[in-house]
């Protein structure tokens, strides 16, 4: 599914790096400890996360994760938005919590599980 | 259930900066004394909440800290008060999500600059006062309805 | 408004969590159950908050809540049972120490341990029916 798919279908607000809505989403991660996400989150994954320091992008280019969603409604620092830009970071948005977007989005790339 | 409060009750804990294992032990010993004064379930909530997270922020910026409370048949009041670094900008540690706490705090789980905004959120009234080199003291009451 | 878009606006009006037994989440997501309180296979969950920073759990008051989280540490179960959660659940096969299970034992705070990550195990409790809390 591309990423600009899940957007829809989750009503996400993309904050930064729009070209990045083309791309295929592997898989998504669900974590707020850097450590975890550095350890096991994969290339083309999306990270939902209400971590908002800027190291949250450091992290995610590293990885290859192509989006970072920020849950619970929380804003997110300029500086994070900026580095995410310049990283070709697609940081998005939403007023779920981890919990039930991690669960909307299962049901999006698993559609035949059940 | 009416309050089974007549005279004031007070009580206060010592806070060691650094020590995880002791956090959240005021709290939870605050809760059960509220709990056994007959104190609205959702109000304790809201006490042990907000108390929880002014003991966290000793434990994890200040060398050492206190914390009294003080119970009376309209309120609680909890002070909490640190031999700490002090708050630069205090306006700017209340925006939820501003934190300064260091990486390997938020690895376990904190320092994601909800502690003061939790503190507020709980609290009926909120007051904060902080000496940069010197220490922070946090005041919050919960009224009794 | 696309149509998938659309039936989702929908479903998020009109959902409310399913009562899920804790046994049955176990068995669901092949979880171990560390801490077993004796009333174990009586409690229902009626909803679930995942998430490794603790002031969240806090801010949030997740009375009922089953935590899933990849934190071990005792805080975590002090920050249960300040926020009212009924158990936790720990992601990636971590497990506690003995400090974090003495003190689940004496607050009655179920503890489970999937393999699972925290996107899975929330995936498939969302299927079964599970939702968080509706305070946002």
């Amino acid at each position: 599914m591309k990423l600009k798919e899940l957007v829809e279908a989750l009503s996400l607000e993309a904050k930064t790096y729009k070209d990045g809505l083309q791309k295929e989403v592997t898989g998504a991660y669900a974590s707020d400890l850097l450590s975890d996400v550095m350890a096991n989150a994969k290339d083309g994954n999306i990270w939902i996360t209400l971590q908002t320091h800027l190291n949250i992008v450091a992290v995610a280019s590293l990885k290859g994760v192509i989006g970072i969603i920020i849950v619970g409604g929380r804003k997110i620092p300029e500086d994070v938005l900026k580095k995410a830009e310049e990283e070709k970071i697609t940081v998005m948005t939403t007023s779920l919590h981890a919990f039930e977007l991690a669960g909307r989005i299962y049901q999006l790339l698993n559609p035949n599980y059940s | 259930m009416p309050l089974n409060i007549t005279d004031p009750i007070e009580g206060s804990f010592q806070l060691i900066g650094g020590n995880f294992a002791q956090a959240g032990e005021a709290s939870t010993q605050l809760k059960i004394k509220l709990s056994a004064l007959g104190v609205d379930e959702l109000l304790i909530r809201r006490a042990a909440i907000a108390t929880f997270e002014a003991e966290m922020n000793v434990i994890i910026y200040a060398a050492a800290g206190w914390l009294n409370y003080h119970i009376t048949p309209n309120c609680i009041t909890i002070r909490v008060e640190d031999m700490g670094p002090g708050i630069e900008d205090i306006e700017k540690a209340m925006q939820e999500g501003y934190s300064t706490a260091p990486e390997w705090v938020r690895e376990l789980g904190w320092g994601a600059g909800m502690g003061l905004p939790n503190m507020k959120k709980n609290s009926d009234t909120f007051k904060i006062d902080s000496v940069v080199g010197e220490g922070t003291t946090v005041e919050m009451v919960i009224n009794f309805p | 408004m696309t149509e998938l878009r659309k039936k989702t606006s929908d479903s998020r009006q009109s959902f409310s969590g399913k009562n899920v037994k804790l046994k049955e989440i176990s068995q669901l997501l092949e979880a171990s159950i560390i801490v077993s309180p004796e009333n174990i296979d009586d409690i229902n969950i009626e909803s679930a908050c995942s998430a490794d920073l603790m002031s969240d759990v806090l801010y949030y008051h997740s009375p009922n809540s089953l935590l899933i989280t990849g934190l071990t540490q005792p805080h975590v179960i002090r920050t249960a049972e300040i926020a009212g959660i009924k158990a936790i659940l720990f992601v990636l096969n971590k497990k506690p120490d003995s400090r974090t299970i003495e003190l689940a034992q004496q607050q009655n705070i179920p503890l489970l341990s999937t393999q699972l990550c925290m996107y899975t195990a929330a995936g498939i409790l969302y299927e079964a029916g599970v939702r968080s809390l509706r305070d946002y």
